[in-house]
């Protein structure tokens, strides 16, 4: 389908080699190189302008027209911002000083909430924690169930007060943002120290229900909101991102289904829109499908570099 | 769905200009690649753009925005046949198997689905081949029992999909309905072995009555990977038709232009939001003007 960055890469600088200095005109080629790589990765149109402005700029400065290989600090730059904007060191969760720590979920429907709650659950517990899983989806079909069934294979506790939407029962009756307050109260008495809560999946334009979202936030006040995002969204990972960062100031962000062949261009998207730490990376369904988040992996995945150090080498 | 979207304002700006310069067709460009139509299919369009501009000497913005909304109607093909195939033909029921990436939309559009066709009055059967997520099988009955049809599932956790299919199509036939609904579990196209397991599926059904349809369902927020799916889907089960989910969020769904070139199956319906009556079909000129919005 398309080339990926390194072969274009590799052509652009086949001209260059040996001719030692980079013209504004080869600087100019290679950057469009690079955007049409980052619009190919799904990277959003105008996070792909800037990085290509940034990695202009800094291109036809010193550090390239004095390097011994031009192309091969192209290649380096290109790196170094991705990764800086992918965020560089990766943050830690945050726990609560006294009390429960409260991990609360968030994102668009069917982005991996439910089953990243389950993930998050046992790797705490394998940390040590005893974390409790908060049924407050009362809205998608048997998403109560789902986070049961899920409990149950991370071995971790669920609270579940209501069962939400099943056959038996049709109507939405009750309150997510009060099961959300009564599962922190429940982790309070139980003694459990983490609760994480599963939310129903909405739209950024969604106003009814993003401010159910502020509601369930202001009523468990948690340490961490975490925000879900499938790797293969394109264009809209913008809006989405900046929709529920104004919704509900969300921590951190966690990427999922990156065990696909998505470029996953987003991860740029939505650290460069929110300025937000990408924490986690979810890749599976199942649950130790789970790891943190690496930015130098992201970056020569979003470039389909591979390894971004063997590159530079052949450069 | 209109309010935040950049380009909506670009193109807005764009069409009080009084020429055609390079801002122009840059704010173009950006529009379609903002609505994920990707650079390819971009590039394509924005040369034949050029060409039918430059051979009809239009002179104002408005123009070459018209033409780009004729471009690119004619490459989501207007008179393609988006119809279902739900009767009865040769004594056997119709079978829609639903297949597609994780999470996009597969058994609540089989609930809206479902919900249309009794509308019609025609006897449905859905079928649980989703054994693996958690809940799936108890998701696709509510979904049932919602809209008033009856769902063929198995009573264990991880049974093979394959054979629940072959359960629900043979109950179907059984029992002489008009459609079975086959819900799949959800599966990313790099993984072949889960591929394999699909191309299973089809064949078990097929013992019993044939797949008339089978149709990927897509999220509209997919980008550039949506090609990908629908390649190596269309390989694995000869997809007949695509579903557009979601797109009563902000993502306009430009992908299927893409596929649309690539593989030539029509989009059919889209899906509007989470209820029973978020479904309607896909209407060519209404997608491309908001595309352009
Ligand atoms: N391959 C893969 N599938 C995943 C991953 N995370 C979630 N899924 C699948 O994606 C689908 C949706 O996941 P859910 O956890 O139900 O998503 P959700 O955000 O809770 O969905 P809603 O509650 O409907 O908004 C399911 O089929 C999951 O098995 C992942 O990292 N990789
Ligand atoms: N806003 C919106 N949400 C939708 C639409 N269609 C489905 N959803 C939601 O998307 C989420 C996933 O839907 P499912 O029908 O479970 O998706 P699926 O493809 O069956 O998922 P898996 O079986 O886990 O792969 C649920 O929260 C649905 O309510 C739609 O058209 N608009
Ligand atoms: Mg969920
Ligand atoms: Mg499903």
């Amino acid at each position: 389908m398309f080339n990926s960055l390194s072969d274009r890469l590799s052509a652009t600088f086949k001209n260059l080699r040996g001719k030692g200095r980079l013209s504004e005109a080869d600087v100019d080629g290679t950057v469009r190189e690079i955007r049409r790589a980052l619009l190919d990765a799904d990277v959003a149109v105008p996070v792909a302008r800037d990085f290509a402005a940034a990695v202009k700029e800094r291109a036809l400065g010193a550090e390239v027209s004095e390097a011994l290989n031009p192309a091969q600090q192209v290649v380096k730059i290109v790196n170094e911002e991705l990764v800086s904007i992918l965020g560089g060191q990766t943050r830690r969760l945050q726990f609560a000083k006294v009390g429960p720590t409260v991990i609360m979920l968030a994102g668009l429907q069917g982005a991996g909430k439910t089953t990243l709650a389950g993930k998050l659950a046992k790797w705490l517990a394998s940390e040590g924690h005893t974390p409790l899983l908060v049924a407050a989806d009362l809205q998608r079909p048997n998403a109560v169930t789902q986070l049961k069934v899920v409990g149950e294979r991370a071995g971790v506790p669920v609270y579940a007060p209501h069962p939400g939407v099943q056959s038996d029962f049709e109507e939405v009756t009750g309150n997510p943002v009060v099961v959300a307050r009564n599962g922190v109260s429940e982790a309070r008495q139980k003694q459990h120290d983490v609760v994480i809560v599963d939310t129903a999946g909405r739209l950024g334009v969604d106003e009814a229900l993003m401010q159910q979202a502020r509601d369930i936030r202001d009523a468990i006040r948690p340490q961490e909101i975490l925000f879900v995002i499938d790797a293969m969204i394109g264009q809209d990972a913008v809006n989405t991102a900046n929709a529920f960062n104004e919704g509900v100031d969300f921590t951190g962000v966690v990427l999922s289904k990156l065990d696909g062949d998505a470029r996953g261009g987003a991860a740029l998207s939505v650290a460069s829109v929110t300025g937000k730490p990408i924490m986690f990376a979810s890749t599976g369904e199942n649950v130790n499908d789970f790891e943190v988040f690496h930015p130098d992996r992201m970056a020569g995945r979003i470039l389909d570099m591979g390894d971004v150090l063997t590159l530079i080498e052949q450069a | 769905s209109k309010s935040n979207n950049v380009l909506g304002k670009g193109l807005l700006a764009l069409l009080s200009r009084e020429r055609i310069d390079e801002d122009v067709w840059d704010e173009i460009e950006e529009t379609l690649l903002t609505a994920d139509l990707g650079t390819d299919a971009t590039d394509d369009l924005m040369l034949q753009l050029r060409a039918r501009v430059k051979v009809e000497g239009s002179r104002t913005p408005e123009r070459v925005r018209e033409i780009l909304g004729e471009e690119l109607l004619a490459l989501v093909g207007p008179d393609m046949d988006r119809s279902l195939a739900t009767d009865r033909e040769d004594g056997k029921p119709s079978v829609i198997l639903v297949v597609g990436v994780n999470g996009v939309g597969k058994t609540t559009t089989i609930g809206k689905v479902a919900r249309v066709l009794v509308a019609e009055d025609k006897d449905v059967l859905l079928g649980a081949a989703d054994t693996f997520r958690a809940a799936a099988a108890e998701q696709l009955a509510t979904w049932g029992s919602r809209v008033g049809v009856p769902t063929v599932k198995s009573d264990q956790d991880g049974a093979d999909p394959a054979s629940v299919a072959f359960d629900a199509v043979k109950a179907g036939v059984d029992q002489e309905v008009d459609v079975v609904l086959v819900d799949t579990a959800g599966r990313l196209q790099n993984k072949t072995n889960l591929m394999d397991e699909l191309g299973k599926i089809k064949r078990v059904i097929e013992k019993q009555a044939p797949v008339r349809e089978a149709l990927l369902v897509l999220d509209a927020t997919t980008g550039q990977n949506g090609l990908s799916q629908a390649k190596v889907f269309s390989e694995v089960v000869n997809i007949t038709g695509i579903v557009l989910t979601k797109l009563d969020g902000t993502a306009k769904g430009g992908i299927v232009v893409a596929m649309q070139r690539q593989l030539g199956v029509p989009v059919k319906l889209i899906g509007l939001g989470e209820g029973p009556d978020d479904l309607a079909p896909f209407d060519p000129q209404a997608f491309v003007d908001a595309l352009l919005d």
